[in-house]
């Protein structure tokens, strides 16, 4: 193992910075100033790299290197807003915007703006879509607004409440979060600690409070909603 | 066909007290006997190894030969990657559905059958090519298929394994055309030499002095591999064949194993020797059921004999060889996937680094190697790294197997020594091309294509790079001038959407973007030039694993190379 104090100085958008060995890009850009984007990306989860919007230029290699997982190295020259950087930047956010409904992700919205993305620019693409999933008396699940950052997956799992209720299905483009066997939430191993609801970073896991509201509920019908499993009849094989 | 009753108990006792390292092999068992695996099933294997139920879905759901939902008793897999493509798969899906009265993806009324589309089966040499699935049997392989009648016949299909070209390092003069026996192999001469005479620190340097580097598309230095595998702290530390081989017109591994099975067991116990580990593991595509059969009874014949096991020839060496099947899924090539479906999970690349040689399997320091990469070895140490060197280039050494399909007359597998003109190659080795030449597709999937005033580049990594080519995986797809070369991007396109693992968004979204746009490459949209670029790039430049970042090589060649491709008529 390395020297605890050991530092490592780099250059990034012309500024020398010098960090513990060890922090990332991100945090070292972020301590003088300068912002990188994300949308996996968050403090309370492991960083898996996922989204690729905060991806930066190191010594013109032939890659870019995601800033929220990879380190900084002695005598480097980052860039975190080349040609490369903001063609893939932009390029990604316009792909996201057209598989997945972003109407209730204000932080992806700004990006969309800063990075002049075309939000039309995918003609007859196909969208991820899925029907709103209104199983239990405390979150509702709308897959159509999910960017598959995967913080609802690992909260869930070992970075927090080793419930292990939530996963994936299928794979690629058609993935999806699932429970097993796409069973409705009272019938997988969920305990509602509403973790999951907590990282989302768009509308896609919203407390049925919320969403009762955004359906025009009345309080009455909130709180008959919110205290019976589910709004359907209960089906005859149960959970 | 007479029912075998099996309960899940019968099939699942055998995993009592196990875990989730035996996921994989459990799904296959129940996915075997029962055609699917159940809410039921995966209770049940849930409890048996104690993993969620939620990662069992997860697993499923991630691999193409695993189904939470019932099929047919027979499962017909038909080939619609380029090679099959231009044999004829598109008619013999249509003809065999025709008959069953069923679309693609679905299953006969009377529930006997199910047919599939599915990507490369490494069959190219044969195509068009398919892959049966048998309720209570299992698979086997079926190609060249000529009509559905074929398909559905139960018999393996003999395949003759040619090997040709140089014949020095793989097939040292003979040219089996089935598996070789222990008897016929010999005494792993080479291993007992090394355990006899040579430190494990020597076998390392002979490895590094030969020059070799890996066969399965990356070229790292095996020898420097192996030094930093050894050096790397940690126990145990472990050997993994990559025996994944699915890059699309890719079969050599393939041959090798089917032909040469001890060879490559010979070279992962002199790997497993260098690098002072005990278990090695053997991944082989599921999509292979005849190689696994034949590896496996290799490993029983060496073990018997004395040749693997414990305390190898007698020496203070162990040597045990686990085969593990994949289960569909190009990306558990990826080294760092292949370690997750050996561990049980989702075959999701992992962030590099760590590499390997540190945080491999089970995160301990691992070697991960090519079939073909290992095959050399034994020949190395038996007659040195000079003996290696006297073929190829300075910075190509020895000899280098390649796969050639579609338009030649002699497809099939070449040892060819580094050098060797691609022109040479096809016309002297293959016998020619059939037709005009019109592209040659160079690396797989993942390389880039070659017009006919380019053929005579010498192959060595070297000069294919001096010319923005790859060599990939060594295989070599060649197009006369009949081929629409918008259907065989088509083809590309649909391979990669299909194999993304949807990690990361780059590829997740552009494999899938990419696909869209080249299945309207006949009538595109203003702007679809501009768009595969964008995409393309950003795959290549931004993506997480080395299967985004090659996803558009083709396309962005072909664009390069032919322009007039991406215009409207
Ligand atoms: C998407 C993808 C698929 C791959 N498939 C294979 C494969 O089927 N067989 C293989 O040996 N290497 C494959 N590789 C390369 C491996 O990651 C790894 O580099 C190789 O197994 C190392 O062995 P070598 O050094 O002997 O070549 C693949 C890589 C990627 C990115
Ligand atoms: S549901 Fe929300 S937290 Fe979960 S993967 Fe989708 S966007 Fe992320
Ligand atoms: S590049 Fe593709 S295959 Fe590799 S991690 Fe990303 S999504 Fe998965
Ligand atoms: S924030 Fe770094 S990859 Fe998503």
């Amino acid at each position: 193992m390395g020297d605890e104090n050991a530092t490592v100085t780099l250059m990034i958008d012309g500024h020398e910075v010098t960090v513990p060995e060890g922090t990332t890009i991100l945090d070292a850009a972020k301590s003088i100033g300068i912002d990188i984007p994300v949308i996996c990306y968050h403090e309370a989860t492991t960083a898996n790299g996922l989204c690729r919007v905060c991806v930066v230029d190191v010594d013109e290699g032939r890659l870019l290197q995601p800033a929220c997982v990879a380190t900084c190295q002695n005598g480097t020259q980052v860039s975190t807003r080349s040609a490369r950087v903001e063609r893939s930047r932009r390029t990604i956010l316009e792909m996201l915007h057209s598989a997945v409904d972003l109407g209730q992700a204000p932080e992806i919205q700004s990006l969309l703006d800063e990075y002049q993305a075309d939000r039309e620019r995918f003609p007859g693409a196909e969208r991820r879509t899925a029907p709103v999933r209104d199983d239990n008396p405390f979150y509702v699940r709308d897959y159509s607004q999910c960017v598959l950052c995967w913080r609802c997956v690992q909260v869930c799992a070992e970075d927090a409440q080793y419930t292990f209720a939530l996963t994936f299905s299928e794979r690629g483009f058609h993935t999806q979060i699932s429970t097993a066997f796409d069973v409705p939430l009272p019938g997988s191993s969920c305990v509602f600690c509403g973790q999951c609801v907590g990282v989302c970073p768009t509308g896609a896991l919203k407390p049925k409070i919320e969403w009762g509201l955004e359906q025009g509920w009345s309080w009455d019908q909130i709180r008959e909603g919110t205290r019976r499993e589910r709004k359907a009849p209960r089906r005859a094989n149960g959970d | 066909m007479e029912k075998q009753i099996v309960s899940l108990d019968d099939v699942l006792r055998q995993y009592e007290g196990r875990r989730r390292d035996v996921l994989l092999p459990a799904l296959w068992d129940v996915q075997t006997a029962f055609g699917h695996i159940s809410p039921e099933a995966a209770r049940q294997i849930s409890t048996t190894l104690r993993v969620p139920v939620a990662d069992i879905y997860g697993v499923i759901g991630f691999y193409s030969l695993f189904s939470e939902q019932p099929q047919g008793e027979t499962v017909i897999h038909v080939c619609t990657s380029p090679s099959c493509g231009l044999a004829g798969a598109d008619d013999l899906i249509r003809a065999t559905c025709d008959e069953l009265g069923i679309a693609p993806g679905q299953t006969t009324p009377d529930g006997r059958y199910t047919v599939r589309e599915t990507t490369c089966l490494g069959l190219c040499d044969h195509a068009p090519a398919a892959l049966v699935s048998q309720r209570g049997n299992g698979e086997h392989s079926v190609a060249p298929v000529h009509s559905p009648g074929e398909l559905a016949s139960h018999s393996h299909k003999p395949r003759t394994a040619a090997v040709d070209g140089v014949k020095e390092v793989f097939l040292q003069g003979t040219q089996p055309h089935r598996p070789q026996t222990l008897a016929e192999y010999g005494d792993y001469a080479a291993l007992r030499h090394a355990l006899e005479h040579m430190t494990p620190e020597r076998v390392i340097e002979t490895v590094e002095e030969s020059g070799l580097v890996g066969r399965g598309g990356a070229a790292f230095p095996t020898g420097r591999k192996w030094r930093f595998t050894r050096g790397a702290p940690g126990q145990p530390r472990y050997v993994v064949c990559n025996a994944d081989e699915s890059e699309p017109g890719t079969f050599k591994d393939r041959v090798l194993m089917e032909t040469r099975p001890h060879l490559l067991l010979e070279g992962m116990a002199l790997s497993a020797y260098a690098i002072g580990a005990e278990q090695c593991y053997l991944f082989v595509r599921g999509e292979y059921p005849e190689a696994t059969a034949i590896l496996q009874r290799a490993i029983d014949d060496a073990t018997a004999a004395g040749f693997l096991g414990e305390r190898v020839m007698g020496h203070a060496f162990t040597c045990r060889i686990k085969i593990r099947r994949g289960a569909g899924a190009y990306i558990c090539g990826e080294e760092t996937a292949l370690f997750e479906a050996i561990e049980g999970k989702r075959g999701f690349p992992r962030i590099k680094p760590p590499y390997p040689t540190t945080h491999g399997l089970f995160n301990k320091p691992t070697v991960v190697n090519n079939v073909e990469t290992l095959c050399v070895v034994p020949g190395v140490i038996r007659h040195g790294a000079d003996w290696f060197r006297q073929w190829g280039s300075q910075h190509s050494t020895g000899t280098k197997l390649v796969s050639v399909s579609g338009h030649v007359n002699r497809p099939g597998v070449y040892e060819i020594p580094f050098g060797m003109s691609l022109r040479a190659l096809l016309d002297e080795q293959c016998k020619g091309v059939r037709g005009t030449l019109r592209a040659v597709l160079h690396g797989g999937a993942a390389g880039t294509f070659l017009t006919p005033n380019e053929i005579d580049v010498p192959i060595t990594f070297e000069d294919l790079r001096s010319i923005g080519a790859t060599l990939g995986s060594g295989a070599i797809m060649v197009f006369n001038d009949t081929v629409d070369m918008r259907d065989v991007l088509r083809r590309l396109g649909a391979f990669f959407e299909h194999e993304s693992c949807g990690k990361c968004y780059p590829c997740q979204l552009g494999t899938q973007r990419q696909m869209e746009i080249l299945n309207r490459a006949d009538a595109p949209l203003p702007g679809d030039r501009l768009r595969l670029q964008d995409i393309g790039q950003t795959m290549t430049v931004a993506s997480l694993c080395g299967l985004g970042q090659t996803a558009a090589m083709a396309v962005l060649s072909a664009m390069d190379k032919w322009p007039e491709l991406f215009d409207s008529d």
